[in-house]
């Protein structure tokens, strides 16, 4: 563990100009995953700059019916907000599937946006990774890989400097981007906003970054878009024991039913990438069709189509494919009841 | 005149837990001792095997606060301990995560920061560490753990399955599991003079003495431990492990007081873990269900500096009555840590694939499960022929049955449904062996005042800080407030370990000997100026005239996703035989915590080895899965009328690991209830849904 000064802002552009002085800090929210890092010797930011009371800790309304969620709302009061509940249970539902009572207490908006992958090749500082020691390699591919990628990722080998099939840990991320929320960013060129899709990356052939986000770069709000049929959706979360896990897979998704036709839908998966991937293959195949099991099941095996599993997380294609339709049933049957 | 009433056989509450509760009792690591202590951390090999071939220190060695880096080439010289402790005695690297050198550093920050800063070069080889029954190096180990044979047969086993009109021949795999205490192993020392004195979290101090003693050359008069509370073990604490040498090394070289504490991810290379088991099981029975043989051949690891040959058969022995049997044990040494004991080393995983291929053999023979195991209940042990002590496992079946509600069950598997899940139930069988060991006891009686009983017992959380001041204030007449306790030391008399369920039936009687000759010399009147008494017991010639075991039975409801693969399980039952009981709150929590990690078995745990790099990989909380609150549903507990005085005058038998015995098997025999399928290799976690 480095040591590192602690320092303090009055404001977010305050704490946005002193980590621009520090090409090796970084900010603190929550901590909950920050601070094991650093522990293990993952993270060994000079200076931590403390922004858990600069941003907003309030969820407020939008014109459109959307709303405004502050950074610092703690993951448990946003689960809590009787706003969120009735209009995005999808996003209620994803922060209670996270981590636990103690850590959503503690844990950010912002920073749960933000936090590492689990692979345990990242965090152990004697093995190869390429997201923590760029062109070290990646021990996952040949290694302990079962709840890893099997959409997106850059398998070129162990050895490749480009190697990475991390998943992104986030499951309040997968309902958001099946939102179309909108990230709200300050830096020291000013405000800014980018869109879920835009904010987690790939791997590709730069693994060691997670997000398009700049260094500095501190997330202010997130701005939920009014989504009025969001009213009728869910988030499944398939993890190895029933509480405190990761998802092995998760499933983000609200339809918009037309008696039985899918006027239109949204459908996000966690556990199966870098980043939250939105299901654009199959909510095309979807949308105007026939809200059946058949349809469900060509949907989510068209989407799954791309997959490319390693030997031991095969399991993940059968495993999304399934659950996929099976979410999407339990919607629709509510939308009917 | 007063009476007293038993306090043996009450309800009475843990008398530490309020303590522990307010934080007031020390646990290793929390001992302060006056004089600033130092922090020591360790540098580990990410090479599985290999050897050191350059260490350079001297980055680390400039951190300001860093007083000392210890490595094979300096570290103070070990005398002739077992080999897998040898630490920083030579450049030899034989498992990943084996210490390569130690920081010792005025904070635990700075040691941990220096660890980064010593730069090890290594060659290495590519490491060996996946078991497999094809390996042409298996051997037979001399004898298996606890003095038991390796191999046993009677009868023509082969004849006798070539013969049977119905047979299973299936193959079980448990992983490797490790022991996770929620205490991280942790020791303090110091050298007062030529006098070692540690702080240390074990299961039994004098267990350490032997070990240590010689690794620094000194006299039992010359060390000093002390281990008064400790925060679960399960085994992995029973032994000397390299952590406590190294920090006596460290106190050494500095002349300071030093801490150790393991981080959660050093448990997973530096204290030991459950080996593996590949299991084959061949079952030959009659239409009726009379077993006619019994073969279970084991296959199991070991490391390369270390022979761990762990018991995994030895419950088939005594289960049930057949005319042929045999059971094997094989050993592959690879590169990997050395094994060590984990709640019930051998019964665990043995017992799951016994009682996982007697559900299977119900299921070809159309045959309740229950009735299948009351049909071949042998009345004397099997292959020793000497009678039971005790032995009441058909009332545990029975009454496990009754309270489960078995009765009326469609043995069919992949019936029944509710909505998207898959529900079934299953049933095992467990069984525990009863000993007992030497120990000593003393009792020092002042008139007026409260007797003080010593005695080197640990409570790894198992409740014996109550349960033994249960059995002095019977012993010696008196309520339980009249009694001072004290464990933990090894100063105190000799006891053996908290292992083998043996705690009870070995320090239990001590006291109650000492307080016996307290009585036989003074009968009721304490002289006035004090008396000190000492009493002592151990196994005596009933271990060969007896087969003396624990029993009992496992009921579980199984519910499968068949969307998702997940498992729950909403209700268990257990209902065991083990004696009398001491106290029915810790009884229920041990067998409820036993339960617990046998469900966390069947679901959860599993360390998975990388085997290109030869390291357990998912070596943290988040990744080794253990059973949250929330997968454990409601657990019924039961004990049968049970008095067993073969081996000692409390009639008890140990009840510490039966109730992880079986209960793994019953899980896994109702998901095949459930589903229809069979998942032969432990855990059942949701991906084998998809195979």
């Amino acid at each position: 563990m480095r040591e590192f000064r602690y320092e303090k802002a009055t404001d977010p552009a305050g704490a946005v100009a002193l980590l621009a002085d520090a090409p090796e800090g970084a900010y603190l929210g929550g901590g909950t995953n920050l601070v094991d890092l650093m522990r293990l010797g993952v993270a060994t930011p000079d200076v931590l700059v403390d922004v858990r009371r600069l941003t907003s800790d309030q969820v407020e309304e939008l014109p459109d019916g959307g709303l405004r969620i502050g950074a610092a709302v703690p993951n448990a009061d946003l689960a809590a907000d009787l706003r969120v509940r009735q209009r995005y249970p999808l996003l209620a539902q994803a922060l209670l599937a996270g981590a636990s009572g103690q850590l959503r207490n503690r844990a950010t908006t912002g920073g749960n946006l933000l936090q590492r992958t689990r692979c345990t090749y990242f965090t152990d500082t004697t093995q190869p990774c390429n997201k923590r020691a760029p062109g070290s390699g990646c021990g996952a591919v040949t290694g302990l890989h079962r709840n890893h990628a099997v959409l997106g990722a850059t398998d070129e080998g162990p050895d490749s400097p480009h190697t990475c099939v991390a998943t992104h840990p986030s499951d309040l991320a997968v309902a958001l981007r099946a939102l179309d929320a909108e990230v709200r960013v300050l830096g020291r060129d000013g405000e800014r906003t980018v869109a879920m899709a835009d904010l987690h990356r790939l791997p590709g052939e730069d693994p060691a970054r997670d997000t398009t986000l700049a260094h500095g770069e501190l997330i202010t709000a997130i701005d939920v878009p009014g989504l009025p049929w969001a009213v009728r959706s869910r988030y499944r979360k398939v993890r190895d024991r029933a509480s405190y896990a990761f998802a092995l897979i998760s499933v983000a998704a609200a339809m918009d039913l037309d008696g039985s036709t899918v006027r239109d839908v949204r459908i996000a998966l966690g556990g199966v990438a870098h980043a939250p991937w939105r299901a654009t293959v199959a909510e095309d195949a979807l949308r105007g069709g026939p809200a059946t099991e058949e349809a469900f099941t060509a949907a989510a095996e068209a989407e799954l189509a791309a997959a490319h599993p390693l030997p031991d997380n095969a399991f993940k294609v059968p495993m999304a494919t399934s659950t996929l339709v099976r979410t999407l049933l339990q919607i629709s049957a509510e939308a009917r009841a | 005149m007063t009476t007293t009433e038993r306090a043996v056989g009450s309800d009475v509450r843990r008398i530490d837990g309020p303590d522990k509760v307010r934080g007031r009792v020390p646990y290793a690591y929390e001992h302060e001792l006056g004089a600033q202590s130092v922090f020591v951390a360790i540098v580990q090999s990410p090479v599985a095997r290999g050897r050191v071939t350059s260490i350079d220190a001297s980055a680390a060695e400039a951190v300001p606060g860093v007083l000392a880096v210890l490595t094979h080439e300096n570290a103070p010289r070990l005398g002739d301990v077992a080999e897998e402790i040898l630490v920083l005695q030579s450049p030899v690297v034989q498992y990943a995560g084996e210490p390569v050198a130690v920081v010792v550093a005025e904070t635990s920050e700075v040691a941990r920061d220096a660890v980064g800063r010593v730069r090890v070069d290594y060659e290495s080889a590519d490491p060996d560490v996946v078991l497999s029954v094809d390996r042409d190096d298996l051997y037979p180990p001399e004898q298996l753990m606890a003095g038991f044979e390796t191999d046993s047969v009677i009868g023509d086993v082969d004849a006798a399955l070539a013969e049977a009109p119905v047979t299973v021949d299936v193959v079980y795999e448990t992983p490797n599991q490790h022991n996770n205490p929620i205490e991280m192993h942790a020791t303090v020392a110091r050298w007062d003079g030529d006098v070692l004195r540690m702080w240390d979290a074990n299961q039994g101090p004098h267990n350490l003495v032997p070990v240590i003693t010689e690794a620094f050359g000194i006299t039992e008069d010359q060390l000093h431990i002390t281990s008064p509370y400790v925060g679960g073990a399960f085994g992995s604490k029973a032994y000397t492990h390299v952590h406590q040498l190294l920090a006596g090394m460290a106190a050494k070289v500095t002349g300071r007081t030093v801490k150790l504490e393991l981080t959660r991810q050093q448990m997973f290379s530096l204290v030991g873990h459950r080996t593996p088991t590949i299991q084959r099981l061949r079952l030959g029975a009659r239409p009726d269900g009379t077993l006619t043989a019994i073969s279970h051949e084991v296959v199991e690891h070991t490391s390369q500096n270390a022979e761990f040959a762990e018991q995994t058969a030895t419950a088939t022995r005594l289960m049930y009555s057949a005319p042929a049997r045999r059971t094997t044990h094989r050993l592959a040494k690879l590169d990997v840590p050395a094994p060590t004991i984990m709640r019930a080393p051998g019964e665990a995983p043995g017992m799951y694939a016994l009682e996982s291929a007697m559900d299977e053999l119900a299921a070809e023979l159309g045959m309740d499960p229950v009735e299948l195991r009351l049909r071949n209940e042998p009345d004397r042990d099997p292959e020793r022929d000497v009678p039971w002590s005790t032995r009441n496992l058909v009332a545990c079946l029975t009454q496990g049955a009754e309270r489960f509600g078995w009765a009326g069950r469609d043995h069919r598997p992949g019936v029944r449904e509710d909505g998207r899940w898959l529900v079934g139930t299953g049933v095992a069988a467990a069984t525990y062996p009863t000993r007992r060991r030497p120990s000593q006891a003393r009792i020092e009686a002042v008139a007026g005042k409260p007797y003080v009983v010593s005695i080197d017992a640990s409570d790894i959380g198992t409740g014996a800080w109550t349960t033994l001041t249960q059995i002095a204030a019977d012993a010696l007449g008196v309520p339980m407030d009249q009694v001072r306790l004290r464990i933990g030391d090894s100063r105190l008399p000799q006891a053996s370990g908290a292992g083998g369920s043996t705690g009870i039936t070995s320090w239990g009687p001590a006291i109650m000997a000492a307080a016996q000759e307290l009585h036989d010399r003074f009968g009721g009147q304490v002289p006035a100026d004090g008396v000190t008494v000492t009493g002592s017991s151990g196994p005596g010639d009933e271990a060969e005239q007896l087969s003396s075991h624990a029993f009992g039975a496992h009921f579980a409801e199984v519910r499968v996703d068949r969307d998702t693969g997940e498992v729950r399980v909403p209700r268990m039952t257990g209902v065991f035989a083990v004696g009398r009981v001491i106290n029915t709150v810790t009884a229920r929590s041990q067998l409820l915590g036993g339960m617990t990690m046998g469900l966390s078995m069947a679901l959860h745990e599993e360390s998975v080895l990388d085997e290109r790099r030869g390291h357990y990989a998912n070596h943290d909380l988040a990744e080794y899965h253990i059973a949250a609150n929330a997968d454990v549903g409601e657990v019924d507990i039961a004990w049968v009328d049970e008095v067993d005085d073969a081996h000692n005058p409390l009639g008890a038998k140990g009840i510490g690991e039966i109730g992880i015995v079986g209960s793994a098997a019953a899980i896994g025999n109702a998901y095949w209830h459930a589903t229809g399928r069979r998942v032969r290799d432990l855990p059942i976690t949701p991906d084998k849904w998809f195979r």
